[in-house]
């Protein structure tokens, strides 16, 4: 799916936050497309990838199945998960996008077992970790780049480093801004990418995926972006109860990843700006009409609240 | 007199601490943003310095491991942890460590450590946002487990917890914040001489619950008054050690029990609250067999629909006594 597209999806889901649509918390990635989109694009159904509280891009760049993500926010039974999980839980298990939780760093080592399956497989698959700043926090990140690189485990960690984990900045968690030395630290081969630069992403991952799958290995790509929303819904101003530098913002905000496509596009001559206006016009119509349908769908049943717990009756 | 919140009483209690014992720090993720903690550390990194009010990174593991060993060497450290949820991550140095530092070296050492955990649910969070898991830590010998449910304990459970030599959970609740009362001047009581306390009185029905299920036991059973009902309403306040003694009493003269608990069932507080009730009475002494209201035996859903068949509440409580007890 492209960047526009989630782009438009996460500021209608933004607004319908606002306006109380939607029930249950929404961490929004608005400003941060080009990195799901650049790796997404290299992947296979059977590939395996998680996410985590802010995966609305993660899933979409894979199952571009817009109306089940509206449903799914919305807690509609038509959702990704059947209207059980909301934006926090999110999974398309024929696109192999097997779950996206917001406990932090939760699926990190989740994800280094799905790679280490399709290993002992011999399927060619790999794995994909998306993971944010805040969670190289925790120790388990460090546990599973050491076991990956010891076992070869054919996973790819995406660091999507937005500067925040929600109220803190870098500066006030970890001594250096980046933290790809991690990956150093392991051995594992890394590459630092412009998050906002969708081409420079799918290049990166490109390489890493293609070497990846002939020869199992871990790789992290460390891509610097930022978020334009606060940590969690709609608004611009506060991060969880703390004003936001508005300056920082309105910088970050001139390297739109997706306005830095189009220009070049432009500017090369592929792209004219009439295209883009009718590829907006487009992009907005698919949104309205999945959202309307979305809206219209029903909640799960009642009854349902004890389905699931187990596989076995 | 101005009344006083649930969270302001939190508050007033880490300020008396940070006041009135150097050795008190505190530490866990958001304690300089209000959203994860609301008004219960307001302002206290302005007034005792970031040194001491730490915010840290998401390293619930090491940073709780780090207030342990910190409580060992003289200090008295106060790891928040904004949901309980994020704490499983410290699970080792709680149940591992903590709980077994005295008893291992026999009494030499000890970790006078308070881990703060605070419930938060409700709002579509969903399972992993959602928890109540005080019966799991009650089940571990060496670490005590409080709830407070009044505005008044919410403070004073707080500093009998962190001067306490013993490593202490002490769980708050969110869906506590608003409750208000007068508080009384602080009076510092060892931890060890508190005990569950009687809230009501009634000579009908032992109606037992521990943080926020006390407050929906008491107002049912002040609704159930009206009908006729003369419940007694206990509220647990240590969960362990577990001291029975005044809810025996209260059975024995009631000869009805119902225990209303924030978790699960299975292996749970209410399990074991009408456990070592049941094993105390001479037999034939209840009217009516002990029953208990949990959680469903499933994860918090993130569907609103669900949500509201999910949590008791005072209606499926006083709905539940009426179709269940013939008084
Ligand atoms: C184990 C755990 N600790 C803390 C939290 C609270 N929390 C939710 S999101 C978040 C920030 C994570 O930051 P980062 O990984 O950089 O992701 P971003 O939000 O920037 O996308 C935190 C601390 C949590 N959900 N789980
Ligand atoms: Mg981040």
């Amino acid at each position: 799916m492209s960047m526009s597209v989630i782009r438009a999806a996460e500021i209608k889901i933004a607004e319908a936050k606002k306006n109380r649509l939607v029930k249950g918390p929404v961490h929004l990635g608005v400003g941060q497309e080009a990195i799901a989109v650049g790796v997404s694009k290299n992947l296979r159904n059977t590939d395996r990838i998680f996410g985590a509280h802010r995966s609305h891009s993660h899933i979409l760049g894979v199952d571009n199945d817009l109306h089940k993500l509206f449903a799914e926010v919305l807690g509609k039974n038509t959702g990704f998960s059947g209207g059980m999980g909301g934006s926090m839980h999110l999974a398309s298990k024929s696109k192999g996008f097997l779950g996206s939780v917001p406990i932090v760093t939760g699926t990190v080592p989740l994800a280094l077992g799905a790679g280490l399956a399709s290993k002992l497989q011999k399927s060619g698959d790999i794995a994909i970790s998306y993971l944010g700043d805040g969670a190289t926090e925790e120790g388990v990140f460090h546990e599973s780049l050491n076991f990956a690189k010891v076992s070869n485990i054919p996973i790819l960690f995406v660091v999507e480093n937005n500067l925040f984990s929600s109220h803190m900045h870098m500066s006030l968690r970890q001594p250096l801004n980046t933290i790809n030395r991690f990956a150093k630290a392991h051995e594992i081969e890394t590459k630092l990418v412009d998050g906002n630069d969708v081409a420079e992403i799918y290049r990166t991952s490109s390489e890493f995926i293609r070497k990846m799958r002939l020869q199992p290995e871990p790789y992290l790509i460390e891509a610097i972006t930022y978020r334009w929303f606060g940590h969690v819904d709609w608004r611009e101003d506060i991060d969880v109860g703390v004003a936001r530098s508005k300056k920082d913002l309105l910088n970050w905000k001139k390297r739109d990843p997706i306005k830095r496509l189009s220009n070049a596009m432009i500017d090369k001559k592929i792209w004219t700006i009439e295209k883009q206006h009718t590829l907006d016009l487009k992009v907005n119509e698919l949104i309205d009409v999945n959202w309307e349908k979305a809206l219209k769908d029903d909640f799960p049943d009642r009854k349902s609240l004890l389905d699931n717990v187990y596989k076995y009756d | 007199m101005i009344k006083t919140t649930y969270s302001d009483a939190i508050l007033s209690g880490f300020d008396y601490l940070l006041k009135n014992y150097p050795e008190v720090f505190i530490l866990g993720q958001g304690l300089w943003s209000p959203w994860y903690v609301g008004n219960t550390m307001k302002n206290l990194d302005k007034k005792y310095g970031k040194d001491r009010i730490i915010d840290t990174p998401v390293s619930e593991s090491a940073c709780t491991g780090a207030a342990v060993g910190a409580s060992i060497c003289g200090m008295k450290p106060i790891v928040v942890h904004p949901r309980m949820d994020f704490m499983l991550y410290a699970m080792d140095s709680i149940v591992n460590q903590a709980a077994k530092w005295s008893y291992m070296f026999g009494g030499q050492l000890n970790a006078p450590v308070t881990i703060r955990s605070i419930i938060n649910r409700g709002g579509s969070q969903g399972a992993q946002h959602s928890q109540a898991l005080h019966s799991w830590f009650a089940h571990i010998p060496g670490i005590r487990v409080v709830m407070p449910s009044t505005v008044q304990d919410a403070r004073d459970l707080l500093i009998s917890s962190v001067l306490s030599p013993d490593p202490v959970i002490y769980i708050d609740d969110r869906w506590l914040y608003e409750q208000t009362a007068n508080l009384k001047p602080i009076k510092e009581t060892p931890l060890n001489a508190l005990t569950p306390k009687c809230l009501k009185k009634g000579d009908q029905i032992t109606i037992v619950g521990s943080g926020y299920s006390t407050l929906l036991a008491l107002n049912a059973s002040k609704k159930l008054n009206s009908d006729g009902v003369r419940a007694e309403v206990f509220d647990l306040r240590v969960l362990n050690p577990f001291n029975s003694k005044s809810i025996l009493d209260s059975v024995l003269k009631t000869k009805r029990l119902l225990v209303i608990d924030s978790g699960w069932k299975s292996c749970g507080m209410a399990s074991e609250v009408i456990t070592s009730i049941v094993e105390n009475v001479p037999t034939n002494t209840l009217i009516d067999p002990p029953r208990r209201i949990t959680l469903p035996d499933c994860p918090a859903p993130s569907s609103e629909v669900h949500e509201k068949d999910y949590y008791p509440n005072e209606e499926k409580i006083i709905k539940f006594i009426n179709d269940s007890y013939y008084f």
